[in-house]
């Protein structure tokens, strides 16, 4: 073996909060993965029926890709060198020269490509981040955090991946932390990221994203079943929970991680009503979960009464009013 | 969700271990909990490779009735639209899709079979025929 860079892998919900918070631990910065998620304004909603993914609309429960990354970087006063390459090998030979240096490297990647998913998980899906923590031969050691152990992908594969096509390809994108700070503020950090959360779910310029664009997915959903005919109805529910539940999300699109968050925000700045809207966000949590299970059997034919469009919409406005409560809460609190 | 409701029904994630989920314990403190796996989320799972697996038998249909080359088969397997495909093999979309067309395809050169059997993991001389019959177990992944 080459080298293993002795890196603290912990298994995580989600990909990129995942991999931010494992970099940071491999640099002496203690921070959860919620912790990260929610420094990094993680939480979001967005549905996007204009762009598609497998010819069904995009929703979204995360800011974009990559931005988890830069604003925890950033709020913490950390250096991050990232790097994008036109040349296959160039990207490849790269990473090898950081890891030589004994500096682990995280990787955006097409999880398509990637052999250690299980197979029901291989979709075209290029946002899949992970940190490569050594070389062997012609195997890489990867700390994947969505994994429970270190996994191992050879080279080919990983290149592939680093090179997968479609939308939001990665380009071989490659990061790594070159300096942190000794003591970062982390509650200056977590109060930033808990106000720019609030602002961009409460206050936003356009009806599709933010706590209106629950409600405005709300009266598309219940218009469904009419407008695209009982079978496209069923796919667009489907690819909708599996955005919310399989991408990686912790359970309940995020929400409870972010209810995780707002535990630890409490502790770290002090402002113990952070608790009860925490209990609050679970059970948002809890309420998308109910959506999902709901929605899960009207696509398998299993409808029981009160499994209808109508009910699900209901569902979501309950959501986008709870939520909204919550997110003008914590504003004022902040202040 | 408490740590004792967080779902274990395997079905998606098989024998490759677990996923963990943010749940509250006895304490109402948050932590990451091991779930095999959710009911709802292999129902839509499930929902999601019918569609790969109807597309890809359609495909099937038309490449053995004469009506499309195999580029369509391996394209529809790998879960790909022309646009994906072009960019992969590094062509313009329009070239992929005259590709698609059995009389077209027969006379391209080795070097053109050779990017698109690289990209779909396969010999030059696979690329060229699709398996006799093609059922939907084939790529269903659990």
């Amino acid at each position: 073996m080459d080298a293993l860079i002795p890196f603290p892998h912990r298994q995580s919900a989600h990909c990129e909060s995942g991999v931010t918070a494992n970099l940071l631990h491999f640099h002496h910065i203690s921070c959860s993965e919620a912790l990260a998620f929610g420094i990094g304004e993680g939480l979001f909603f967005g549905y996007l029926p204009f762009i598609r993914i497998n010819k069904l609309p995009l929703t979204t429960f995360r800011c974009a890709v990559g931005n988890i990354l830069g604003n925890v970087t950033k709020r913490l006063g950390v250096k991050i060198r990232r790097q994008k390459f036109r040349s296959q090998d160039e990207a490849m030979a790269t990473l090898d020269e950081k890891l030589a240096q004994n500096i682990p490297v995280g990787c955006q990647t097409g999880a398509y490509w990637l052999p250690y998913f299980p197979p029901a998980f291989r979709f075209h899906f290029n946002m899949h981040n992970l940190v490569v923590i050594g070389r062997d031969g012609d195997d890489y050691l990867i700390s994947d955090p969505v994994f429970e152990n270190v996994v191992r992908c050879r080279r080919e594969d990983l290149q592939r991946a680093r090179f997968a096509q479609g939308s939001l390809a990665p380009k071989g994108a490659m990061y790594y932390l070159e300096s942190v700070p000794e003591s970062p503020d982390m509650a200056a950090a977590v109060r930033q990221g808990l106000a720019a959360v609030c602002k961009t779910m409460l206050r936003t310029p356009v009806p599709f994203l933010g706590v209106r664009g629950i409600a405005f997915l709300a009266d598309r959903l219940e218009k469904w079943p009419k407008k695209l005919g009982e079978e496209s109805a069923l796919l667009h529910l489907g690819q909708l929970i599996r955005m919310q539940e399989e991408i990686g999300t912790g359970g309940g699109g995020f929400r409870f991680m972010y209810a995780a968050f707002l535990q630890e925000a409490a502790e770290l700045t002090g402002i113990a009503p952070l608790l009860q809207l925490s209990e609050r966000m679970t059970l948002v949590g809890d309420t998308w979960r109910r959506f999902a299970v709901s929605g899960a059997r009207l696509c398998k034919g299993r409808a029981r009464p009160g499994d209808t469009y109508g009910e699900l919409a209901g569902i979501l406005r309950e959501c986008a009013r709870t939520e909204k409560e919550i997110y003008g809460d914590i504003q004022n609190l902040l202040h | 969700m408490k740590v004792e409701e967080v779902p274990q029904d395997n079905g998606m994630i098989g024998d490759y271990g677990h996923e963990v989920c943010y749940a509250v314990d006895g304490n109402g403190r948050y932590t990451l909990a091991p779930s095999l796996g959710w009911e709802a989320k292999n129902i839509v799972n499930d929902q999601a490779w019918a569609t790969i697996a109807a597309e890809t038998a359609k495909a099937h249909r038309l490449v053995k009735s004469g009506e499309l080359s195999p580029i369509a088969y391996y394209q529809a397997r790998h879960q790909m639209d022309v646009g994906l495909l072009a960019s992969y093999v590094g062509m313009a979309r329009w070239r992929v899709k005259r590709h698609r067309r059995p009389k077209v395809f027969a006379r391209l050169p080795e070097r053109i079979l050779r990017r698109y059997a690289t990209v779909f993991k396969v010999s030059v001389a696979e690329v060229q025929t699709v398996p006799d019959s093609f059922t939907p177990e084939q790529i269903r992944p659990r």
